[in-house]
C-alpha cells in the first residue's frame, strides 16, 4: 500500500500521458473523420470508393498491427516518427475510420425530405449541410461518438508497446520495482474504469436528451 | 525512397504466419463459446434475477467495457498467479481473458436478444401449456439465438482482431509471427504488408460466411 502511495506521482505523470495521446487523438481523429465522411456521404464515386476502402481496410486490421505498422514500418521508407506521434498517427488514423462511420450513419438518418426542403426554398448546397443537415445529425452522431472515445482511451494503453510512459507502461515500471503486479493492475483498472465509465455515462445521457430526434 | 521490396524472406517463414493465423483463429472461437456460455447464463440470470445480482452483473459488464483488454490480459497473466495457486500458460492465460472479455459483451446482446422476442410468441408458449423452463428452451433462446446472430458475428470479427494482443505475453499467433519474422529477417515492410493482407482476408471471409448464416436464420420481423 505504501508502495501504491510512493509510486502513485509517477502514475498520475503516466495518466496525464494517456490522457494526452486520448485527447490528441480524440481531436485529430473528429477533424480528418468528419471531413472523410461527409466525401462518403456526398463525394464523387471515386472520392466515395476511396474512403470507403481506406475505412475498411483501417477497420481491418488489429490497432495493435496499425501501430507496430506505423512505428516500425515507417522508419524503412524513410519517415521515421518518434514512439509518441507514431502511436498518435497509427490510433488516429483507426478512430478516423470509426468517426467516418459514425457520420455516415448520424447523415444517413436524417430523413431525405430535409435535404429536399433545403433545396425547394432555395439554399444552396454549403447552406443546406450547415443549416439543416449537420444541426439535426449532430444529435445522432454525439451519443455514439462520445461512446467511442472510450475506445480512444482504452486503445492509448497500446503505446505503452512503444516505449511511451503513459499510465499502462508507468504500472509495469513500477510493477517492475516492487514485484506486486496485482494491486497495481487493479489500481490501473480503477483509474481507466474512472475515465471511460464516467465518458459512457455522460454519452448515455446525452442520448436520452436527444431521443426526441425521430423521423 | 530507395527500398527494394523482398518478399523471399516472409516466404521463406510463411509457415510461422499461417500457424498464427490459425491459432488466432482458435482462439478468438474458443473465447467466444466460452464468452457465450458466461453471456447467455448471465443475461438468462438477469432478465430473472433481484435487484442485487443485477447489480452485479452490470458491474462486471461496465468493468470489463471500461478498461483496456490489454490490461485485462496483464492483470490475468502476471497478476492473477499471484493470489490463485493454479499454473498456466499464456495461451490458457489469453483465452481465459478473452473469454472473461467476450462474455461481458455478450451478456449486453443476449440480453437485448431475449427483450426483443416477441411477446406474442411466449404467451404462445403459455398458451398450449409449456412451463416456464420449456418456453426458455423452445421458444425464447432459440428465437434469441437467431435475432442476435448479427452482434454475435460482429463481436467474433472484432474478438479475431483482438488477440492480436496475445502477442504482448508470447502467445504465437498472428501477430506474434509477423514479429518473430521482423526479428530474424528485418524485412519489416514486407511482414507487415503481408500480415495485414492476411488479417483483412480472413477478416472478410469470416464476415461473408457469417452473413450467409445470418441470412440463412434471418427472423422476419
Amino acid at each position: 500500500m505504501d508502495q501504491i502511495v510512493y509510486a502513485f506521482p509517477f502514475l498520475l505523470q503516466g495518466l496525464w500521458t494517456t490522457i494526452l495521446v486520448s485527447a490528441i487523438v480524440v481531436a485529430l481523429s473528429l477533424v480528418i473523420g468528419a471531413a472523410l465522411g461527409v466525401g462518403l456521404v456526398y463525394g464523387p464515386l471515386p472520392v466515395r470508393l476511396a474512403v470507403r476502402i481506406l475505412s475498411d481496410c483501417v477497420r481491418g486490421i488489429p490497432i495493435l498491427v496499425l501501430i507496430f505498422m506505423v512505428y516500425y514500418g515507417l522508419p524503412p521508407l524513410g519517415l521515421r516518427l518518434d514512439p509518441f506521434w507514431a502511436a498518435v498517427a497509427a490510433l488516429t488514423l483507426f478512430k478516423a475510420a470509426q468517426v467516418v462511420e459514425y457520420v455516415r450513419g448520424a447523415i444517413g438518418s436524417i430523413p431525405r425530405g430535409q435535404m429536399e426542403a433545403g433545396k425547394a426554398i432555395g439554399l444552396i448546397f454549403s447552406d443546406r449541410l450547415r443549416f439543416v443537415i449537420f444541426p439535426q445529425a449532430v444529435r445522432r452522431f454525439l451519443p455514439p461518438w462520445i461512446n467511442g472515445v472510450t475506445d480512444a482511451v482504452k486503445g492509448s494503453a497500446l503505446v505503452s508497446l512503444l516505449g511511451v510512459v503513459d499510465l499502462m507502461h508507468a504500472i509495469n515500471q513500477v510493477i517492475g520495482r516492487t514485484y506486486e503486479p496485482l494491486p497495481l493492475y487493479l489500481l490501473g483498472a480503477a483509474l481507466y474504469f474512472a475515465i471511460n465509465y464516467s465518458l459512457s455515462s455522460f454519452s448515455r445521457v446525452l442520448e436520452r436528451r436527444y431521443a426526441f430526434v425521430r423521423e | 525512397m530507395g527500398y527494394h521490396l523482398n518478399f523471399n524472406l516472409v516466404w521463406r517463414h510463411f509457415d510461422k504466419l499461417l500457424n498464427g493465423l490459425v491459432l488466432s483463429l482458435e482462439l478468438a472461437l474458443l473465447s467466444i463459446l466460452i464468452g457465450a456460455v458466461i453471456g447467455l447464463t448471465l443475461a438468462v440470470w438477469y432478465v430473472s434475477a433481484g435487484r442485487f445480482a443485477r447489480g452485479l452483473i452490470s458491474g462486471y459488464v461496465e468493468v470489463i467495457r471500461n478498461v483496456p483488454l490489454l490490461l485485462l490480459v496483464y492483470l490475468v497473466f502476471y497478476g492473477l498467479p499471484t493470489v490463485v495457486n493454479i499454473a498456466y500458460d499464456a495461451t490458457t492465460s489469453f483465452v481465459l481473458t478473452l473469454s472473461l472479455y467476450s462474455g461481458a459483451y455478450l451478456v449486453e446482446v443476449f440480453r437485448s436478444g431475449l427483450d426483443a422476442v416477441p411477446r406474442g410468441q411466449i404467451d404462445a408458449g403459455r398458451a398450449i401449456g409449456l412451463t416456464p423452463i420449456q418456453r426458455l428452451a423452445y421458444v425464447r433462446l432459440p428465437i434469441m439465438t437467431r435475432i442476435s446472430l448479427p452482434a454475435l458475428s460482429n463481436t467474433f470479427i472484432s474478438l479475431f482482431k483482438d488477440t492480436s494482443i496475445a502477442s504482448v505475453i508470447a502467445v504465437p499467433e498472428l501477430t506474434f509471427g509477423a514479429q518473430w519474422i521482423n526479428n530474424t529477417t528485418f524485412r519489416i515492410v514486407e511482414v507487415y504488408l503481408v500480415v495485414t493482407t492476411i488479417y483483412l482476408i480472413a477478416g472478410y471471409m469470416i464476415l461473408l460466411l457469417l452473413r450467409l448464416v445470418e441470412r440463412r436464420f434471418r427472423v422476419e420481423r
